[in-house]
Parts: structure tokens; sequence; C-alpha cells
């Protein structure tokens, strides 16, 4: 009988030396004589497990990680293939993985195929509820998708939180000869990768998601920006995109409707800012990624001039699952204003870090601690760094902060897009203030003053209360640069750098002392 | 280094000629051409600004916006090492100093054997298992300064 041994393809598993499994998992099988089938999935996103292979059984599937090359030959001899190992037969016996508590205790609504299906296979795809929303969506009227959006209650996964079904009826309202669907996957974002995971992971459902968005505003071009960072994200995509046209689910006509959507990737050059939107049509459109002013709003002449809408990956790819369960389904999960899941990307220093999906509401200290199991070196968790480089560093007492967009903003903190960067109490909050305004001075597109030559500012003055430069003045000047960029920029780029700046110099004051530093004499 | 720029004109010519009807045509130009050249000649600008009807200045200003896009050959190997706060949180910058010296060189330079590049990443999204590195195009995910080695090692002994 042939067994199905699962290795996955998402990059982080590369990245560790899946594609070596792999081949060793294969080479080791037919030395053997066993008849195996080897599917590369996507990963569960327990990325301390990788590459976590597994296989299939009659009980469900099976895990083993992390599995390293030279680890390959010591499983067959403990019987992994035959699906009948006993738990304590191998060290790296991880039993029945849908049972691991980390993946048990999640609330996996768009991530329900990841690390599950082999992303880039159609038929995996629609047998696991793939297409059901845009077959329900080709039975109703435009307005009536872009209503069961609007009362999803979803909001921008990207960042900003706008709602997505308002940014839909803005453009369906349009009256335009073209219009457009950009999808923003330039995730630039540290601490982030859920993006890059649904790209490698299940494509197929980016491609639906952003079908629906063309048919529901009457769009019939589309294109994913994705950086040049993520060649696997591109690859996949590419991939995936040839499949769903060769199948009529992408093209003219799709499905025999008579709409029709065209998909393209558009592969970025390692520009943050271009994760702006305005930024980003820019370079879509061939030129420097610098953020135009608005209005006019995107929505209403965006790429090329003509209405767009710009939605994030995860925004997009929520859509086929409200459609195919409605809107109550969605909204009915999360707390105040914040409906459905988000992906959360637990990273830097933790001992289990990973995707996790949960309803908002799940606080940081659940994530930190009952998934994230505290900090990998051991040491006590000082600060954490939520929403990105323009997120604030958020201290032990705002822990059970709520993930919630508004219970956020009430902490001067961001949601963002849901990635949260741990670390632990070696950490320097000053240097890390410092790096907020390097990479604002290196990434600034140079538009506007206040982020282009405050954040130049910002690197010196930091420099000065680092080597103690009469830093009671400084802290005053670093607190009146940071007014100016809040209020002065004209995009999130200079405007909420002074977020870790900020956050760092009002939780970690310590790290600012006007007393000389220690080290200093 | 010499300044003189050989490559196959040829090629960024039916690079172009392909592109060019696309809407927002030069970045995937830009691509190809760096794909195929491994960096954007100088003496390509001209040619691709008159295919597109842009100034030459429009194209430059786009090739030296983007980090992306190289104005000179980089080493036979290009090493990048992310430095965004996931992998600050996992002791990236220790590694960081250790590749200066190991390599003998400094970030955005080049070994004087011209075989390899180092270069600062602002994420690979590797970001729950920092310190993550990519070399030229494969990845690699929680480099400790001893594995760090083995890769170059691995990359000096094959030509």
């Amino acid at each position: 009988m042939t067994v199905t041994i699962f290795v996955p393809r998402d990059s982080t598993a590369l990245a560790l030396g899946a594609n070596e499994t792999a081949a060793a998992i294969a080479k080791e099988a037919k030395a053997r004589g066993i008849d195996i089938k080897l599917v590369r999935n996507g990963s569960r996103g327990m990325f301390w497990l990788e590459p976590l292979v597994e296989v299939a059984t009659d009980a469900g599937r099976i895990g083993f990680g992390p599995i390293e090359e030279h680890e390959v030959a010591g499983l067959f001899d403990a019987g992994f293939h035959t699906g009948k190992i006993d738990e304590k037969a191998h060290a790296k016996s991880l039993g029945l993985v849908e049972e691991i508590p980390y993946l048990k205790k999640q609330e996996r609504l768009q991530f329900a195929r990841v690390g599950i299906t082999d992303p880039v296979s159609l038929e995996d795809y629609l047998a696991h509820e793939g297409y059901a929303g845009l077959k329900k969506a080709l039975t109703m009227e435009a307005a009536a998708i872009v209503q069961q959006v609007t009362e999803s209650g979803l909001r921008g996964r990207g960042g900003a939180a706008f709602p997505t079904g308002i940014k839909w009826k803005t453009v369906l309202g349009a009256q335009a000869d073209q219009k457009y669907i950009a999808c923003n996957a330039d995730e630039g974002d540290s601490g982030t990768f859920s993006d890059r995971m649904v790209m490698e992971d299940d494509p197929f459902m980016l491609i639906e998601g952003m079908t629906i968005a063309g048919i529901a505003v009457g769009a019939t071009r589309g294109y994913i920006y994705v950086r040049s960072e993520y060649p696997h994200s591109i690859a996949a995509l590419n991939e995936a995109i040839g499949k769903a046209n060769a199948a009529g689910y992408l093209g003219e006509n799709i499905l025999g409707s008579g709409h029709t959507f065209h998909l393209e990737v558009r592969k970025a050059a390692g520009a943050y800012v271009c994760g702006e939107e305005t930024a980003m049509l820019e370079s879509i459109e061939g030129k420097r990624g610098i953020v135009r002013a608005k209005p006019p709003l995107p929505a209403l002449e965006g790429l090329f001039g003509k209405p767009t809408v710009i939605n994030n990956v995860i925004s997009l790819s929520a859509v086929p699952l409200i459609l195919a369960r409605g809107a109550d389904f969605y909204k009915n999960y999360g707390m105040g204003r914040s409906r459905g899941t988000l992906p959360m990307q637990l990273a830097g220093n933790l001992k289990y870090g990973g995707l996790v999906e949960k309803a908002f509401g799940v606080t940081l200290r659940e994530l930190l601690y009952d998934f994230g199991g505290g900090s990998e070196s051991g040491r006590p968790i000082r600060a954490v760094q939520v929403g990105g480089p323009l997120g604030a560093y958020m201290p032990e007492s705002l822990f059970d902060t709520p993930f919630d967009y508004e219970a956020f903003a009430a902490v001067n903190s961001t949601v963002g897009h849901g990635g949260l960067v741990a670390f632990d109490d070696t950490v320097d909050m000053a240097k890390q203030a410092r790096y907020a305004m390097h990479f604002c001075k290196a990434e600034s597109c140079g538009k506007c003053t206040p982020c282009r030559i405050g954040s130049t500012r910002g690197v010196e003055v930091m420099d000065k209360i680092i080597t103690n430069q009469n830093r009671p003045q400084q802290i005053k000047l670093l607190r009146d640069l940071c007014d100016v960029m809040v209020t002065g920029s004209l995009c999130a780029m200079g405007s909420m750098t002074p977020f870790p700046v900020l956050s760092a110099l009002n939780h970690f004051p310590e790290d600012f002392g006007d007393q000389p530093m220690a080290n200093a004499a | 280094m010499s300044t003189q720029h050989t490559f196959d004109m040829a090629k960024v010519e039916s690079i172009i000629a392909q592109r060019k009807e696309m809407p927002g045509a030069l970045l995937p130009i830009l691509h190809d051409i760096q794909n195929a050249v491994g960096y954007i000649p100088p003496n390509a600008v001209p040619v691709i600004a008159d295919g597109l009807n842009l100034s030459r200045a429009e194209v430059h200003g786009v090739i030296t916006y983007y980090h992306f896009f190289r104005q000179h050959p980089a080493g036979q190997h290009v090493v990048q090492i992310c430095r965004a706060e996931a992998c600050q949180a996992r002791g990236c910058e220790d590694l960081a100093s250790h590749a200066k010296e190991l390599l003998g060189c400094d970030f955005h330079g080049t070994t004087d054997d011209g075989k390899f590049s180092l270069e600062t990443v602002y994420c690979l999204g590797q970001c729950a298992s920092g310190p993550a590195v990519q070399i030229d195009d494969d990845l690699y995910a929680r480099v400790s300064k001893e594995k760090f080695n083995r890769l170059i090692q691995a990359k000096r002994g094959v030509q």
C-alpha cells in the first residue's frame, strides 16, 4: 500500500533543510523498497518543529519533527511509515498533529487549509472548500457581494484597519472604462510572515479573493505586488495563477459566467515604503515609489489613474470564506469593532514562534506565554513590538491588552499586521529607538520634510542621548521632533516612526536615563 | 576592477522589445536585465529610456531609488543577513559582526577576491526562526556563527 508522507515546501521549512529531508526520504524509501507518495505541503506554522514530517494514517496525520536529513534513516528504522507507530518508538514523535495544543487551541478559519494541502494543487484546493466563495459570488449581484463583505465587519489587515466593504463600495460606485484590484503583498514589516504563508502555502485563496473582489466592483484586471525578498511566494503564485487560468477560474468568461478577471504578479524591488498604498501604485506604474498626496483617493483615482481597490493579502484572502460561509459566520468571531480572526505572527525571542490564528480578543500575554512559551533565551520578556517597525514597544504592564484595534489604540499602540516581536531583558531600548529612526532615514521616500529630515535629525538626537550629551535637553528635542513627524508627515512612514521611539522612551525611561551610563567613565 | 561593462546588449534589447508594451513596464524590464546580466549596466540606461520613451534621468531615478537594483556587478556569491527587529531579538547583530570579520569586508562591500558581496536585508520573512541569511537564492534560518562558517566554507569550496 502506498504511504503518503508530507514534507513542507514553505520557505521557513526550506531554510531549515526541508528539501534535503524530503530528498533523503525519497531515497531511503526507494532503497528499502517502500512505496511512498511524497507531498510537499504548506507549513502548519509551528516553526520550531520544521522540517515537520507527517505521515497519513487511518487515525489522522502523525508528525515527527524537527527532522534533519541525517535523521531520516532512523525514522524508517522506527517504522514511522507503517502508520502504526507507538508514540514512544521515536524520540521526535509528536503523535496526531491536529492534537498538538498549539494548533488545537487556534481558530483557523482563514488558515484552515494551510499546512494540510499541497499549495499548488487545484484539486486539493477544491477538495477543501476552495472556490466555494467564488461560486456563491457568481450567483449574486455585485452590490450584494459588497454588502456581505461590509456586514462581515472585515477591516484592512495590512494595518490601517479601514472597513474593506466601504472601500469596495466606493470603487463599485465609481464610473470608469477600467478598474483595478491591487493586492499589497509588500510585507516588509519585520515580525510578519502571514502574507508570505498565504502566498506560499495557499495561493489559490488569495487568487479567489481577488477574483471575487474584481467581480464585486467591476474590475477586470488585478495585480499582486510582491516583495523581491519573497521569491518562493512569486513562484507559487505564478504556478497557481497558471493553473487557475487553465481551469477557467481566471481569465475570460470565468466558469462560464461572462465575467473576466486577469491577474498578474508584479515583483517589487526592495523599497519598504512601497508597502504604503500610493507608493505601491507608483511602483506598479514603473516609477519611483514616492507617496502620493491624498485626495484623490485611490478608490477613485488609483492605478493608472483608474478606480482601484487596494487591499492587503490577508484582507483579500478572508473574502472567499466570508462569501462561502456568510457574513454572520465571520462576524461572530472577535470583540468590539474588531470582527473575525487575525492570523498573528509570533516572532523574535520566543520558544515557540509561529503562526497563530485566533479571534480578536486574545491577549498579548496569552500569545506570548500560552502559545509562545516565553522567551527562547529563558530570560524574562521585557518588551514586545507589535505591528512591525512602525509599531509601539509594549512593556509587561500592557501584556493583558486584548487584540482589538480600539483597545490597542487606547494604549497608544497598533495591532498593525498582527506581528509581534519579543525581546528579552538584554534589549537596550535606546538602541531600538535609534534603530527606528535609522530605519525611517534609510527607507523614507523623501517627498515630505518631516519624514526625510526628521528621521536624520532623530538619529543624531538619539546618538547624543546614547552618548549622554546633555540628555534632558535632547529628550525634550526628541519629543518635539516626534510631534512634528506625527502631525506633519504625508504617510505612515514618517507619522508612525515616533510610535516605537516614544513608546521606548515612555515605557523604558531607565534606558534613556539622565544619569551617566555605568560604563561611560 | 575594470570599469568596462561587457555584456550582451542584444539580450537587453530583446528584453525591452518583449516587455515595452506592458503597462508599467520599467520595473519588469529592470528585473529581467538584472536577472540576465547580474546588474543594470550604465550603458543600458539610454537604451531602456529610448525603448520606453522616458528620459535617462527617469530611468536612472528608478534604478537608484530601489535597493534591489545594482549598478555594479556583485561578487560571485551574495550573502544577505537580515538585520531587522525580529532577527535583532535573536542575535543577528553578533552574527553581522562575525560575518564582517570572517569575510573581511563591510556591508555593501565585496571581498578582495570578488568571491562574496555582503549585504543587509530588512526582513526575509523568517521572523520566528532568525537569524536569517540568504546566500544567492538559498535561505537559511537559525544561523549560528558555526552554521554561518559552514555555509561560507561550502561556497569557498566550490567554484
